[in-house]
């Protein structure tokens, strides 16, 4: 089994010194079936920093959602496994009983969810689930001044006439404001983490690029530490100071966003890389779908989880891929850069055989530029 | 960002009201012409309940085609349905002998065969008793089913929710007749845990009202309950499994806003639909319930009607029944757009 004691804790560019906002450590969630156990998340840490933006990037079942969730402890202890840690500002989450993590959840944490308009209650107007948020943890506050910190917090996120729309259903409102007015939820108690799962995900490019400004400049203005979750590079490229690449519920590639979108190490990423479409670059360039699909978590696969649908496997030794999880460790680009691989010169085989294919512009003059991941502004 | 929201459509409400009250008058009109035609064409004469009963089962053909001759029956058939839907708007005086009249008022829905008094008088009488069964059943249906219901939601796979379903299924597994004959000896005759069953009017003797309804309330109440704690639990689940729960549980409210006021909220839409017609069938006639604790209200009243071929009581049970479901209908229809603000009656 994979030992990555450590070697986490420090890594990926996070020089400040002392504990993070969120520190996640070994945290691992399974969830008891009737088919069995699912291993949702498996060993993973990570940790963001006040100000910061940590993107997590993967396929649908890697365990993102899951991860996540628990940070506000919203799986039901009855039917969910979690070991490890994670400590919002240093208070440990996990084990913490129900009175004490409703005191963290949508105050000190808050999440805001994809889909919006499934994520706000069809029958209460929008003013009163955002002020329902507000009392819950102001408890002296009336329902008057719930009422005014809940237009106010709508005219922040850039809904018009909010002392109007404040008594709008959801879906009275359209998408982008329905995003917007789930973001205003999500800050209403000045959160000092914000954790934002798929937040753009069923918004068109142009919302989306609207969505993704806004929680920057709302980052800027309340320091607030920012999880994205996404599954679009797009997102990642523009919004992250840190990537993490999940698969298969396990960390598989750790990193600052620009080292590792313009160096990936694991052919995972390497794959998601591949499956963008670059607005910007040549026309001729491949889109190169990963073949196969995610494996299940109920059986995952022996070794390294990813091997059924790794295309390099033949470049390791032996069957150590199929045999041997590989360990989280600093490839050849130092340590603030981790995957989880057993190729040993993975920036040769990006640079000579992926490059080449999904950016042919690239590959020949500028090795080190930035391979993929359009910025939502340019589309 | 985005379109205004359009206006709301107050008018479109009101409207929608009418229509429905159109579709409901309709279906009555309907029901008032087929069972008169089945009254008049059926196989038999449709004074021969009537002359047996007046007979002692030795009707003869004469009083038979005597009686034919006083109800109207050798008149012309659309005279005498003219006759009597002019009398529902305007009353009419009936014909019973050669010199004998009675006076029925409008709303006249013809004159019991059996006791010669103004159907829909006899309706008002029974009236009472009928919906202070339904009334008080429907109270504990709803508490008993609803509250089990959401329990079981949320101890999900639990020992406790699995022994509430399969209770509740072995229950509506018994046939009510049965269930409730078994209550009614069991706890009124052989055991008198409860006191005697039977109806007095509520502005009579409420305390006699009460404790006479009460076992019938309870039988009624609780059998019926049992297909709300599994409606109601299969409704909280599908609430409960809605992404703007999660979004309720990650805003750190407490387990029982969240229950209640998110989950609860949502699932009543569904009770809600389905409890308007119940207890429409509930008001139209509870004939088991009205027979076996010996009350006399309107189900044991258009059962006994069918046996003697009684036609006015018939006729004017079924236009009961018909009009209090197309009420419900509509009552369940506007309710609707209270409860959930998406739906927009155009």
């Amino acid at each position: 089994m994979s030992t990555d004691t450590g070697v986490t804790t420090g890594a990926a560019g996070a020089a400040a010194a002392g504990e993070r906002l969120l520190e996640v450590e070994h945290l691992t969630v399974k969830f008891p079936t009737a088919d069995g156990l699912v291993n949702a998340v498996t060993d993973l840490s990570y940790g963001v920093a006040r100000g910061k933006t940590l993107g997590i990037v993967g396929e649908s079942g890697s365990g993102k959602s899951v991860s996540s969730m628990a940070v506000l402890g919203l799986h039901d202890p009855r039917r969910t496994r979690i070991e490890g840690s994670i400590r919002v500002d240093g208070q440990e989450v996990i084990g913490l009983s129900e009175a004490k993590l409703r005191r963290i959840r949508g105050n000190s944490a808050a999440m805001i969810f994809q889909d919006a308009l499934a994520s706000l209650h069809p029958f209460y107007r929008v003013g009163k689930q955002l002020s329902e948020a507000y009392a819950a943890h102001h408890p002296k506050a009336s329902a008057r001044d719930a009422r005014r910190k809940a237009i106010e917090m709508l005219d922040l996120v850039g809904i018009p006439q909010p002392d109007r729309r404040v008594d709008d259903f959801p879906h009275q409102f359209s998408g982008g404001m329905r995003q917007r007015a789930m973001i205003a939820m999500g800050l209403i108690n000045d959160p000092s983490l914000l954790i934002a799962d798929e937040p753009t995900t069923a918004l068109d490019v142009t919302v989306q690029a609207q969505i993704l400004d806004l929680l920057g400049d709302l980052q800027r203005e309340f320091d607030s530490a920012i999880i994205i979750i996404t599954h679009d590079l797009g997102v990642i490229a523009e919004m992250a100071d840190e990537v993490l690449v999940m698969y298969a519920g396990r960390a598989v590639e750790y990193g600052a966003t620009r080292e590792l979108l313009t160096h990936p190490e694991m052919p995972y990423t390497w794959g998601l890389l591949s499956s963008v479409p670059d607005v910007s670059g040549d026309v001729d360039a491949r889109l190169l779908p990963i073949p196969g699909n995610p494996p299940s978590l109920l059986d995952p696969p022996s070794g390294c989880s990813f091997h059924p649908r790794c295309v390099h496997r033949d470049k390791v030794p032996g069957d150590l891929c199929t045999t041997t999880i590989p360990d989280l460790s600093p490839g050849g680009r130092g340590p603030g850069h981790l995957k989880r691989c057993h190729l040993a010169d993975p920036e040769r085989i990006y640079a000579t055989e992926i490059l080449p294919e999904i950016a042919p512009d690239l590959a020949d003059g500028a090795p080190a530029a930035p391979a993929a991941a359009p910025t939502n502004k340019e589309a | 960002m985005g379109p205004p929201p359009p206006p709301r459509p107050t008018v479109g409400k009101f409207a929608f009201i009418v229509k429905r009250l159109l579709a409901g008058l309709l279906v009555l009109s309907t029901l008032v012409v087929s069972i008169f035609l089945l009254f008049w064409y059926g196989p038999r004469s449709p004074v021969q309940g009537l002359c047996e009963q007046r007979t002692n089962n030795r009707c003869t053909a004469d009083f038979r085609a005597q009686l034919e001759e006083n109800f109207g029956y050798n008149n012309p058939m659309l005279s005498e349905l003219g006759k009597y839907v002019a009398g529902i708007f305007t009353g009419r005086d009936i014909q019973l002998g050669a010199n004998t009249f009675v006076e029925c008022s409008a709303p006249c829905l013809g004159l019991s065969y059996r006791t010669f008094v103004p159907a829909f008088d006899e309706l008002v009488r029974r009236l009472p008793a009928t919906i202070s069964l339904a009334v008080g059943a429907a109270v504990i249906i709803l508490l008993v089913g609803v509250t089990s219901g959401v329990l079981a939601a949320r101890r999900r796979g639990t020992v406790a929710d699995k022994a509430l379903v399969s209770a509740t299924l072995l229950m509506s597994s018994i046939p009510y007749v049965l269930f409730a004959l078994l209550v009614y000896l069991y706890l009124n005759v052989i055991n008198e845990v409860f006191p005697e069953a039977g109806y007095t009017p509520l502005t009579e003797n409420p305390v006699a009202w009460l404790s006479g309804l009460l076992l019938p309330w309870l039988a009624l109440g609780f059998y019926n309950s049992t297909q709300y704690t599994r409606f109601s639990r299969g409704a909280m689940i599908d609430a409960l499994s809605e992404d703007y729960i999660r979004t309720a549980r990650a805003k750190g409210l407490s387990s029982r806003t969240v229950t209640f006021k998110h989950g609860l909220r949502s699932a009543l839409v569904p009770i809600v639909t389905i409890f308007g017609i119940d207890f429409a069938f509930l008001l139209a006639g509870t004939i088991f319930t009205e027979i076996i604790f010996g009350i006399n209200g309107i189900g044991r009243w258009g059962l006994e009607a069918i046996q003697i071929e009684d036609f006015p009581v018939v006729q004017t049970t079924v236009l009961f029944g018909a009009i209090v479901v197309i009420v419900a209908n509509i009552v369940v229809d506007i309710l609707y757009g209270v409860l959930d603000p998406r739906v927009r009656i155009s």
